[in-house]
């Protein structure tokens, strides 16, 4: 009797540890649905396409670019994100691959992020465990939209469109990646939850990848949001330089001079651009600068001016 | 013949080799955006964990723990940026706010900074990112 009892005691207390680790959304609310967000939701205009066999990455990064205006098949996108010896597509591939198509792929950080992205009517790709902590079975899905009401949240997802989901079942899946998400918006347009340092950096990633045309309408965009940022102002004068407008980078730098007159970065970087433009005393004056501010770049800036003062005099 | 082939190519390989690193490395006077973002987030780490550092709670409680701090803090300024950023990361995640002493550090907290700087002054080895290699 006594190891009876022993045993459903341990039973009990296995259920809860199983349970207890997918709580609810936010603890006391199943859909967190911030005030200034409607009680439901439903983005129009996301197409679907039903995934092939481990094709869930394609077909959600597919998705989300054809709403955000890009025409693309999954198939198209599969060489780009699947890697074939893990049967999957990293998060990582996702964000490549939305970069590649001049797509700024900005990460959310959990259940509210979420919520007022979809009530701003931007689609969000979620990485999903659909199986165990000790048995993982990881899915990406697009949410199109929630009810709170019924505290339901309306997916894409796999082979079946529009699948409504409990938001507590929803909570529990998704909790186990950590909440990743992701929104994959076009530069000119900000995400609802925006900060200012990870837009700055998942628009440099475009930078990276050649996008130059899109990298500088997302610095653009960031300047009319944050019109004193340092950093956009000279991701947009790189962006500019990168597609060969020499004038208008020179511009952006000296903004970026404004901002931080204490930075060396901005110097160096409207040297050299000055130096291209031919306009040599100014380059040279602003390459002097860079030096005598040092900081983290000064090795640079003592090369920029070296290669300027080695130009050969008009 | 065949080795003569064979030495020529692996040279020209190694010439390619180095052109390929030293061609980027003569031209990167531009700061590009993601180097100066990664430098502001550097810089922000060390500020982070300075004014941490600085707090005359933490002073007290590191004092507690015959930890020097200004030896501590040395050493806090020859980890690398990458090093640092785990312990600006733990950082963050406490409450923000200078008053509340005793709410604010938490036991886990203090036992973590506690090892983090003893490790770093060589009388621990709980997180071997501080250690340097042997």
């Amino acid at each position: 009797m006594q190891a009876g009892s022993r045993m459903i005691a341990g039973l009990f207390f296995f259920a809860l540890l199983i349970f207890s680790g997918g709580c609810a959304l936010l603890p006391g609310k199943e859909l967190p649905v911030p005030a200034s967000a409607p009680a439901r939701a439903r983005i129009a205009g996301v197409p679907f396409f039903p995934q092939e066999e481990l094709q869930c990455g394609p077909a959600s990064l597919a998705m989300v670019l054809n709403w955000s205006g890009i025409a693309v098949q999954p198939a198209e996108l599969t060489p780009v994100l699947f890697s074939p010896g893990l049967g999957g597509s990293l998060q990582s591939a996702l964000v490549g691959g939305a970069r590649r198509h001049g797509r700024v792929a900005y990460p959310l950080s959990g259940p509210p992020a979420l919520l007022a992205e979809v009530a701003a009517g931007h689609p969000v790709i979620v990485l999903v465990n659909l199986g165990f902590f000790w048995y993982p079975k990881w899915h990406y899905a697009v949410v199109i939209g929630y009810d709170g009401e019924e505290e339901e949240v309306i997916l894409h997802s796999g082979r079946t469109a529009n699948e409504r989901l409990s938001a507590r079942l929803f909570g529990n899946v998704w909790q186990r990646s950590g909440y990743w998400a992701l929104v994959v918006l076009p530069p000119e347009r900000l995400p609802a939850t925006a900060e200012e340092a990870p837009w700055l950096a998942a628009v440099s990633g475009l930078e990276r990848v050649g996008q130059s045309q899109g990298a500088e309408t997302g610095f653009a965009t960031a300047l009319s949001r944050w019109p004193d940022s340092f950093a956009a102002w000279m991701g947009l004068g790189n962006s500019r330089y990168q597609r060969g407008d020499l004038a208008g980078a020179a511009a952006a730098f000296s903004q970026a001079t404004l901002r931080q007159p204490e930075n060396g970065a901005a110097f160096n970087n409207l040297a050299h651009v000055l130096a291209g433009l031919g306009r040599r005393q100014e380059a040279l004056a602003a390459a002097r600068q860079a030096v005598a501010l040092g900081g983290a770049f000064a090795a640079q800036a003592r090369q920029t001016l070296q290669e300027i003062e080695a130009l050969p005099l008009p | 013949m065949q080795k003569l082939f064979k030495l020529m190519s692996s040279v020209l390989i190694a010439a390619l080799l180095l052109f390929d690193i030293a061609v980027p490395a003569a031209r990167a006077q531009m700061v590009g955006t993601e180097a100066l973002l990664s430098a502001t987030a550097a810089e922000e780490n060390r500020a982070r964990v300075a004014a941490f550092l600085d707090r005359e709670d933490v002073r007290q409680a590191m004092v507690q723990q015959g930890v020097d701090l200004d030896e501590a803090r040395q050493r806090v300024a020859s980890l690398s940026d990458r090093e640092l950023a785990p312990m600006a990361q733990a950082l963050e995640q406490l409450p923000a706010g200078g008053d509340g002493v005793g709410a604010v550090i938490g036991a886990a907290v203090l036992i973590f900074l506690v090892l983090l700087i003893t490790d770093i002054l060589g009388f621990t080895n709980v997180f071997n990112f501080v250690r340097p290699a042997r």
